[in-house]
């Protein structure tokens, strides 16, 4: 660079040795007493300059406040904000997961061969493995924004087209499975009995005290079951029996089992949103 | 006139050299990042927890179960909400970042070409094996420009298979693209471990360098930057 003739410094160049901060140096200090640098770009593009130490300093510091936002990232690890927070981020992206949904966007299915034998289908339980469940009494109560309510019976609802699919169970630990589920169209039915399809939720309570809230749109997708058959038997008592909910597009803890009293609705019941849910896990659980 | 001030004040009069190396955005974008990254693979590690294994669930194998001390949240749900929460941050930042450096031009200085492929061995002989410094030719050597790159494309990779985790239906294309959903738990995981290497290769530069370096990351000014010589 030696050999480059030393280029004239442009007067903003000049500047920063003018006026330094807090009695720098004195008009002593003129610019032909300083070396000049030859023209060198740093990482940024900038020229690198020459300034006084003084006013150096002040640079420095005038950059060093402008980072200081991000000093707001430390609230998270304030104990008394860092549950609203990152509720709040659970909050944004059950958000986005409700913009991301896709009401006709279907979810893959697969080939006979491509199923997990019901053997290796695995089941998580929260409280017991399998309630008491009286086959013969069971029906289905449906509550609500419906025009016919009241209790159903297991027949009244294989009665509506059944509906068969190879599809992928994720669990929310990390896990999959590809399952065969057979099942009627939780929208056929619900078109039937008069329920409000423009209402927010679809409320589920079922006989082991589990509880879930899905939102309609994920309710009146074409693959959403109200699940009787996994591959081609009635459902086992481990896997829900005798009816669950099967939605390819929601996570397993959505998929509720032994269902017991459904509810079409715009508010929910004591601002209940699911049994993990309420817990801390993510309300929308879309995949 | 110089003997009639005190020695500091005598020195911040003398002229020092001085490169705005990181400008406003860069900086925060790499803060921002910094904490998010951090975040991102604490609670990950957390979540991975919960189900150690690539495989099926019948029968599990574990392929590595995390230690509680580096798993942030304390359980699967508090892993999810702050893996959740700073995925925003992390894209966010990362996505500041590019747009930057695409809008200013800078990433002519920090992207690795093939041209750098050549001064890769040089660069790691002279920091691993007492070779000598090669000549300073731009304001990042090769290995540096490969290491940058290659923690933007980890970035990008961590950011398209946590996607497809993240909604395997709604990005249906991107789980085919990536082998399944199975696949891309394991390609996840691999994003992680080459962040993990990055970060490690990073901060022991950052060490070697001293705090002049470091400093310039936090105003974007360095000292007698070592490209002029």
């Amino acid at each position: 660079m030696s050999d480059q003739p030393n280029p004239p410094q442009p007067e903003e160049q000049v500047g920063p040795l003018e006026r330094p901060e807090n009695g720098g140096p004195s008009a002593d200090a003129k610019p032909e007493q300083r070396s000049v640098t030859p023209q060198c770009f740093g990482p940024a593009g900038e020229p690198v300059r020459e300034v006084f130490g003084a006013e150096l300093k002040h640079m420095n510091r005038r950059e060093l406040l402008k980072l200081v936002p991000v000093v707001a990232l430390g609230a998270f690890a304030v104990p008394k904000f860092q549950l609203g927070l990152l509720n709040e981020g659970l909050g944004f992206s059950d958000w986005a997961s409700g913009k991301l949904f896709g009401r006709y966007r279907l979810a893959q299915t697969f080939s006979n061969s491509e199923l997990a034998p019901l053997s290796r289908f695995p089941y998580n339980y929260y409280d017991v493995l399998s309630p008491d469940v009286d086959l013969s009494t069971w029906t289905l109560t449906v509550e609500g924004l419906v025009q016919r309510p009241g209790d159903y019976k297991l027949a009244q609802i294989q009665a509506f087209p059944k509906v068969v699919q190879n599809t992928r169970h994720v669990c929310v630990e990390g896990w999959d499975v590809i399952g065969n589920f057979g099942g009627t169209r939780a929208s056929d039915f619900l078109r039937a009995i008069g329920a409000d399809l423009t209402a927010r939720f679809l409320e589920v309570e079922c006989l082991d005290q589990y509880y879930e809230s899905i939102d309609m749109a994920t309710v009146l997708h074409p693959q959403t079951l109200f699940c009787y058959e996994m591959y081609g038997q009635p459902l086992p008592p481990g896997h829900g029996a005798p009816l669950r909910l099967q939605m390819p597009t929601k996570i397993g803890y959505k998929q509720a089992k032994y269902l017991d009293t459904i509810r079409v609705t715009n508010v929910l019941k004591d601002g209940r949103q699911g049994y993990w849910e309420d817990q801390g896990y993510d309300w929308f659980g879309g995949l | 006139m110089v003997s009639t001030v005190n020695t500091l004040e005598h020195k911040q009069a003398e002229p020092v050299t001085v490169a705005y190396e990181h400008p406003f955005v860069v900086r925060l974008a790499h803060w921002v990042g910094a904490v998010a990254v951090l975040v991102m693979i604490g609670s990950g590690l957390q979540i991975f927890r919960a189900f150690p294994s690539f495989g099926p669930k019948i029968p599990q194998q574990d392929f590595w179960v995390p230690p509680k001390a580096i798993a942030l949240g304390g359980w699967l749900a508090g892993g999810i909400q702050w893996h959740f929460t700073f995925m925003w941050f992390f894209i966010g930042s990362g996505l500041l970042y590019v747009i930057y450096q695409v809008v200013s031009g800078h990433w002519r200085q920090v992207l690795f070409m093939p041209r750098d492929i050549k001064g890769v061995w040089p660069m790691v002989r002279h920091y691993f094996l007492f070779g000598k410094k090669p000549p300073v030719q731009a304001a990042y050597n090769p290995l540096q420009k490969l290491a940058y790159t290659a923690a933007i494309f980890f970035g990008l990779f961590s950011t398209l298979t946590g996607l497809v985790l993240f909604k395997p239906v709604q990005f249906w294309w991107l789980t085919i693209l990536f082998g399944g959903f199975r696949l891309t738990r394991i390609w996840h995981f691999v994003s992680m471990c080459g962040f993990v290497a990055f970060i490690i290769g990073h901060l022991i530069m950052v060490a070697l360098h001293g705090w002049n370096n470091f400093y310039s990351m936090i105003t974007g000014y360095k000292r007698d930057p070592e490209y002029i010589d």
